[in-house]
This record gives C-alpha cells, sequence and structure tokens, in this order.
C-alpha cells in the first residue's frame, strides 16, 4: 500500500442559504485504501464529497490531489483528475441506453475516445461496458434503456459510467441504501479489490457495519465537521457509534403489540399482465389494529406497486382492497382517506410526500386545509398554521428547520422523513401504510422513526410496514409477510427466524 | 382538377415555415429550453430578410441574414432563461411582444413596408414535375427542397452524434449531465441560437420567398402554430414536418376556395388554421400517453448548487 495521498481537503467550509453545512472540514484518502466517511443524515458527507467532486465549490478551504493544489471548475476538471463520484441519487438520463448514459461521461482524451463515428464509437463502447462489467462481475445488457433497470441495475451503470472514464479515486455516496444484503456484500468487495489494485475509494455511508467490515480508515463527521479519523478495527461499534451520534443512542429491541380486529383485507390483488407477467400477481393479506405488519422482499418484486396501490397513487389493480367498515380503498378521495385517518409515508419522500417548493409550514398544514382548521376557502390563518407547525416540529425532532417559512426541499432527508411523519400522525391515524421508512436515515433518525410507528400502534393504529431493510422489518414487525414475484409466499409470527425469511425472499417456484 | 393541382402544388410553399420554425423549437426544446418566441423571432427574421434583400438582391445572403438576426435577438431571451432564470413562459412571450414592436418600428421608419422584392426562381423536379396532378408539387423554389435535407441534418445531429446525445440529456436531466462534465448552460445557450436561426429562416422565408414584401405582423400567428405543432408532434421533427403539410394544406385551401368562387366568411376562413390547431391539440390531449416523449427537464431551469 502506497502512503502517498490521493485527495486531501482542508479547511473547507460551504454554507447553503445561510446555512452552515461545513465548518472547516479536513480529510485526506490514500492511494490503495477504502477510506470510509461516517455521519449522521446531514453531517455534511455529501457536501463535502460534492466538493471533491467538482460539483460544490468551497467558501474556503483547499483541495489538493497527489499533494498538489487543484482548483476544480466543475465535473469534468474533477473527471480530468481521475475523480469519480456515484451519487446517492443517480445521474442517470432515463430514457437513455446504458452505453449512452456511459458514453456521456466519457472525457474527450486522445487515449479515451474511440475513433470513428457515434454508432461505431457506441459499438466499442458496448463491447468495452461489457467486459468490464464481466471484470466486475456485473450483469449488464449495454443496449437496455435505463429507466427500465432495478436500482441496484443502475447503480452499477454508475459505477461502470465513473471506471470507463477513467477514475482513479472512487467516491460512493450512501451505496448499500438501496440494496439488499447480498447487493451490498457483494459491492463491497468489488470496490475493495479495486482498491487493491492502487485506486484509492471514498465510502460514504452511516452503516456501521460496513464500516468495520470492508474500511481500512474510517473518518467521523458531525454537524460539518470532521471528528476524528481511526482504524475500524481498533475501535468498537459503540464507540463509532457514539463519535458519529455524539452521546449513545441505544436501539429498541422489539416490543410486541396486542393485536385487535381485523382493520384492512386485501385479496386477490393483480396487477393488469404485460408480456405475460403480472407485477402484483395475487397479494392476500389482513392488518389489524394495534399490530405493525411488516413485507419483506428483495426489492423490486412488487412493493412499489403494491404501496401505491394502498397509498392512493395511480396503480392499475383488479382485487379487492377493504377497509373494513368503509369498502373499497382505492375509491376514497384523498378528503375521504383524511377524514379516515390514513396516514401515509411513501418512499420518494421529496417527490410524493413533500412539494419540496412550499414552506415546512405549509407541508405540515396541507392536509388539513379541508378541515377548516387553517380558515376557510377565503381565508389561511397563518397564525394558528404556523403555531401548530412549531409545536409539531418540536414534538417530532425535527431538525435543520431555520425558519417556518424555509422551503421543505432543504431539508436533510431524515429530517424531512420526520416532518412527513409529523404531518400523517398529527390526527391520531387509524391505519398507517409506510413505505422504506428509514432509507437513507442515521441510527438516531431512524430509531425516532420506528419509535413513532410504535406509538402509533400501542394507540391502535394498524401499521403495514413495506421495507427491503430486512432489520427494519424485524425490528418493528409483530407479524412478516415476505414477498415474492408479486405473492406474499410466507407469513411469519414474532419472533420469526431471519434465515427463513431470508430464505423465503430468494426462493423462486 | 385543376384547382386540386394547384392547391397541392401551392402547399410545400405554405408548409415550409411551419416545418422550419417547429424545427427549430425541437432543437431548442431537446435542450430543455421552452422557446414561446418563435412569433417573434420569425418576425424578426422576415424584416431582416427583406431589408438585406431590398439593398443586395441577393436571396442567398438575405434568409443568412435572416437567421443571423434571429439568432442575435434570441441572445437576449437566452440571457434571460439562462443566465437571470427568468420564467421561460414569461421570457418567451416578452420576446414575442418585444419582437413584434420592434420589427413594426424599424419596418416604418427605414420605409420597408410594402416594398416587392424579387424573390427566388422555381426549380422543377424533372420528370416528377411532369406527373398528373402532383407535378405542381415538385415545381418550387430550391429551400423548398432544401427543407428536407435540413431536417435530415437535425435528425442526424440528434440521433447519430455524440453532440446530440449531449444535447438531448441536458434537456432530459441536466443534473446528471452536469455531472456527467456537460456544459449544461453552453448546450442550451448553442441549442437557442441553432433553433432561433431556423425560426429566422422560417420567417425570412416568408418574406423573401413567398409573400416577397414585408407587412409589419405578417406572420400572422404562424409561430403560435409551429409551437403547437411540436407539441403535437411529441418533440420528434419527421412528425413536426408531417403535420406542418398537414397545416400547408389548409392554409393552402384557403385561396384555392375563394378563386373557385366559394363564398366564405373571411373571418371564418382566416380563422381556420387557429380552429384546426385547437382541434388538434386536443385530439392529441385526449389520446393516450400524453407525457410522451416531452424532454424531462422542459423549461427548467438549472443551478447546480441547490440541495434537491
Amino acid at each position: 500500500m502506497s502512503t502517498l495521498n490521493a485527495i486531501q481537503l482542508t479547511g473547507v467550509s460551504k454554507s447553503f442559504d445561510g446555512f452552515m453545512a461545513l465548518a472547516q472540514a479536513d480529510f485526506t484518502a490514500k492511494w490503495g485504501e477504502v477510506h470510509a466517511l461516517l455521519g449522521e443524515n446531514g453531517a455534511g458527507k455529501s457536501s463535502l464529497m460534492n466538493i471533491a467532486a467538482g460539483l460544490y465549490a468551497p467558501e474556503s478551504g483547499s483541495l489538493f490531489i497527489d499533494d498538489n493544489p487543484v482548483r476544480l471548475s466543475g465535473p469534468r476538471d474533477a473527471s480530468r483528475y481521475r475523480i469519480g463520484m456515484v451519487h446517492q441519487h443517480f445521474k442517470l438520463v432515463k430514457p437513455f441506453s446504458v452505453a449512452e448514459n456511459i458514453l456521456l461521461g466519457l472525457p474527450e482524451q486522445p487515449g479515451n475516445a474511440v475513433r470513428g463515428s457515434h454508432r461505431q464509437r457506441l459499438r466499442a463502447l458496448e463491447a468495452r461496458i461489457g467486459e468490464k462489467a464481466a471484470e466486475l462481475g456485473f450483469a449488464i445488457d449495454p443496449c437496455q434503456a435505463t429507466e427500465s433497470l432495478s436500482v441496484a441495475e443502475q447503480q452499477r451503470v454508475e459505477i461502470l459510467k465513473v471506471l470507463l472514464a477513467g477514475a482513479r479515486i472512487l467516491i460512493l455516496d450512501e451505496p448499500t441504501a438501496v440494496l439488499t444484503d447480498q447487493e451490498a456484500e457483494r459491492l463491497l468487495e468489488t470496490v475493495r479489490s479495486f482498491a487493491r489494485q492502487g485506486a484509492a475509494v471514498i465510502l460514504v455511508t452511516h452503516k456501521m457495519s460496513d464500516v468495520k467490515r470492508f474500511a481500512d480508515r474510517v473518518t467521523v463527521m458531525r454537524g460539518g465537521r470532521t471528528i476524528q479519523t481511526l482504524d475500524p478495527q481498533s475501535v468498537s461499534i459503540a464507540e463509532l457509534v457514539r463519535l458519529t451520534v455524539g452521546e449513545s443512542a441505544t436501539t429498541h429491541a422489539h416490543q410486541p403489540g396486542t393485536p385487535g380486529e381485523e382493520r384492512l383485507r386485501v385479496r386477490g390483488l393483480r396487477s393488469p399482465e404485460v408480456g405475460g407477467h403480472r407485477v402484483l400477481n395475487g397479494i392476500d393479506l389482513s392488518l389489524r389494529a394495534g399490530e405493525i405488519y411488516g413485507i419483506a422482499g428483495v426489492g423490486g418484486n412488487g412493493q412499489s406497486e403494491l404501496a401505491n396501490a394502498l397509498m392512493g397513487l395511480p396503480e392499475p389493480t383488479e382485487g379487492d382492497i377493504e377497509l373494513i367498515g368503509f369498502g373499497d380503498l382505492r375509491r376514497a378521495s384523498s378528503e375521504q382517506r383524511r377524514a379516515l385517518r390514513i396516514a401515509c409515508i411513501p418512499a420518494d419522500r421529496y417527490g410524493t410526500a413533500l412539494a419540496g417548493e412550499l414552506s415546512v409550514a405549509e407541508n405540515f398544514g396541507v392536509g388539513q386545509i379541508h378541515g377548516g382548521r387553517y380558515g376557510s376557502f377565503f381565508r389561511l390563518r397563518r397564525k394558528r398554521l404556523e403555531e401548530d407547525a412549531a409545536a409539531a416540529i418540536a414534538g417530532f425532532d425535527v431538525q435543520g428547520v431555520r425558519s417556518l417559512k424555509q422551503k421543505a426541499a432543504l431539508l436533510s432527508g431524515g429530517n424531512a422523513q420526520k416532518l412527513v411523519i409529523a404531518r400523517e400522525f398529527s390526527r391520531e391515524p387509524q391505519l398507517v401504510l409506510v413505505h422504506s421508512p428509514s432509507r437513507g436515515l442515521d441510527v438516531r433518525a431512524t430509531a425516532a422513526v420506528h419509535g413513532r410507528l410504535r406509538t402509533a400502534r400501542d394507540a391502535g393504529a394498524a401499521v403495514l410496514v413495506i421495507s427491503e431493510d430486512l432489520d427494519e422489518v424485524l425490528a418493528l414487525a409483530d407479524r412478516i409477510g415476505v414477498m415474492n414475484a408479486g405473492r406474499i409466499v410466507a407469513e411469519f409470527p414474532h419472533p420469526a427466524d431471519r434465515q427463513a425469511i431470508g430464505k423465503a425472499m430468494v426462493t423462486h417456484e | 382538377m385543376d384547382m386540386i393541382a394547384n392547391w397541392l402544388g401551392n402547399t410545400p410553399d405554405f408548409a415550409v415555415p411551419f416545418a422550419l420554425a417547429a424545427l427549430g423549437l425541437i432543437l431548442t426544446e431537446r435542450a430543455g429550453v421552452l422557446a414561446l418566441g418563435a412569433e417573434g423571432l420569425m418576425l424578426v427574421g422576415a424584416l431582416a430578410g427583406i431589408g438585406a434583400q431590398l439593398a443586395y438582391g441577393t436571396p442567398g445572403v438575405s434568409l443568412l441574414l435572416a437567421m443571423a438576426a434571429a439568432s442575435v435577438v434570441s441572445l437576449l431571451f437566452a440571457l434571460m432563461v439562462i443566465v437571470l432564470r427568468i420564467n421561460q413562459v414569461i421570457a418567451g412571450l416578452a420576446l414575442v411582444f418585444f419582437c413584434q414592436g420592434l420589427t413594426g418600428l424599424l419596418g416604418t421608419l427605414l420605409e420597408w413596408t410594402n416594398k416587392p422584392v424579387r424573390g427566388l426562381g422555381a426549380i422543377e423536379l424533372w420528370p416528377l414535375s411532369e406527373l398528373p396532378l402532383i407535378g405542381k408539387v415538385f415545381v418550387q423554389n430550391p429551400l423548398v427542397f432544401l427543407t428536407p435535407l435540413i431536417f435530415l441534418a437535425v435528425v442526424w445531429l440528434l440521433t447519430r452524434t455524440t453532440t446530440g446525445l449531449r444535447l438531448r440529456a441536458v434537456g432530459e436531466n441536466p443534473q446528471a449531465a452536469d455531472a456527467a462534465g456537460i456544459s449544461v448552460l453552453g448546450y442550451r445557450l448553442v441549442a437557442i441560437l441553432a433553433g432561433s436561426a431556423l425560426i429566422g429562416l422560417a420567417g425570412g422565408y416568408i418574406s423573401v420567398l413567398s409573400t416577397k414584401l414585408w407587412i409589419a405582423d405578417m406572420t400572422g400567428g404562424r409561430g403560435w402554430i409551429a409551437v403547437a405543432l411540436v407539441i403535437f408532434a411529441r418533440w420528434s421533427p419527421w412528425k413536426a414536418l408531417a403535420g406542418a403539410l398537414l397545416f400547408g394544406c389548409i392554409e393552402a385551401l384557403i385561396p384555392q376556395l375563394a378563386a373557385a368562387g366559394i363564398r366564405l366568411p373571411q373571418y371564418f376562413v382566416l380563422m381556420t388554421p387557429y380552429a384546426v390547431t385547437l382541434a388538434v391539440m386536443i385530439w392529441v390531449a385526449s389520446g393516450k400517453q400524453v407525457s410522451g416523449s416531452q424532454p424531462g427537464a422542459l423549461g427548467v431551469p438549472f443551478i447546480r448548487e441547490e440541495r434537491r
């Protein structure tokens, strides 16, 4: 292992809209190592790495590549210094093919450019993608449109994109957040062997286990500052948690609920047949008051479609979704859903759950705007709205709110999720529908979200949690249904056997 | 019979301005810039073309100057939407009204109004021009025959070159394009300038080759029809060409009806193309796949350093 520094950031500061995202952060990664950047949501990890990738310009501080001072004018400049970043929210042009997306990122260097016409370049690139994919053990068809790929496949395209562009400093922002255990394991093995070949890999994460198992060194960030750099083998997970959180946060063990009568019944729920295949292929499930029903499964087995159908998002389905005492849930208007006190926490916080351009207070109040609490058709009781919002924000520990008038889009992932929950839980929900509630959230935010779901259950709500994170389902659910190929293939009461669930998730009939 | 032959023969002449303007709009909008200013830029092209034609009398030069003039004026639009990130709808509308006023003023001040110019002679595509009924379709000025080639060139650029791939990436997902090291603002600027040049050419065609004189507001809403045409064609150049022919057909029918002695109220006749535009829009919107292939980031200004 070389001791030469690959990339070094010193005294970096950056603020957004007056909010200090980074304050005098220092970071150094060496050639040949996997360097983890660990921290909670909003600790400044992504901001720091966006500066390293040339996407943001720092307000102060300097950047060194190979110990030479460098100023990056943009991502193209970064790619010239062979820095490549795989973003948490993928930067792919959806209608384009895999090869076209990769071609976009290829720098125009004599050594890199394939000669000939656009078509010839694309064909040659497709061949190179095939080789590189085989080398990394990825199964990718370069001609496929990226919008038809699963999240894990899209991530592989992103990795191929930066590697084929010649990156030697590879930055991965929360790469395992969207992957299953097995997929994450394979990915991290791959990047570790890439580092062993002499490259530098920076792993932005909040998963302690990834750090312990795959990182050579770890730098901990908290509140926009870099706290400490250490060897992950020499510290315990508890110590790492203490460093990132700043105080000890305890993870809750499962506490069972006391189920009551049935509240939601789904029978034979199917999607329309497309090409001899149904995404949802006969879902049967029953949800009782006072229990949490968890749906586990590998991503892409129909979870999103099920969530859409239940949450009242556009999703063509046949079969029954019966809310006991009401009837077909799909026929309920948004207003009726509010009146029935159904709380929805969709997976896409910024796209579906919040209106990013509206203020925090408006996002909070929008759910009750028809109720009359915030005024009539002709009048908005802004003061009452802001008072309620302020109380909820304090009650649900939403941080990073400098003003109630601030845009909701400026909240970090965890705090955006807390705001959604604050709104949805403001009226004692009877039915709670949740999809991937802790995706991309840190330990403390996850614990807070889980606590809220348990509180709702204990107050008598029926809670349905759809999640691709098995740990989350195990921690929350009183009963677990395993979703595989559009059906609930097995059901496990608590306490469930992890191995048996894992087997049901991946077995194909 | 004669009437139909004349009608078909006149169709290309009416279709070309629609086609070129729509193509210019597609080029700009594929890069994610909503261009509503076509009507104004066509007027700029038309006036500049007539001015050059009165001064030099060379149609080729006049058309090139028409393109250049529209590009120069579109720099103002580019400044508004790319640099200042003003709402693109407002900026487009403002551009139209500005150009209408500017061209009306200059046309009067410079005394270019109602002065006939010599256009371009027709070329016959022999032996196609000898065909019965449709023969007259192949007796047209050179730009009519050049138009399909311009379409071919633009389609080639958009689909068969890396430049086109980048331009479409900028229009679909500017964040991804930016992360890939593509200059989003640079591509958008070039797309506005190039698209505006084509729109200017459409205007120059009307004044220099078609009516052969300048009258204030002579484009008469054709720029707006082109805007609708692009939506109708789902941003596909070939469909836009087909749509342009359809509208050309309708416009060419009006003088034929008058010549055939069919009495229709004048304003009803003048309204027809817009009524058809509305009908087509309603028809398209009521069909399936409304949001089909609209560029993903159309009308959205690009800012790099904003969270989400």
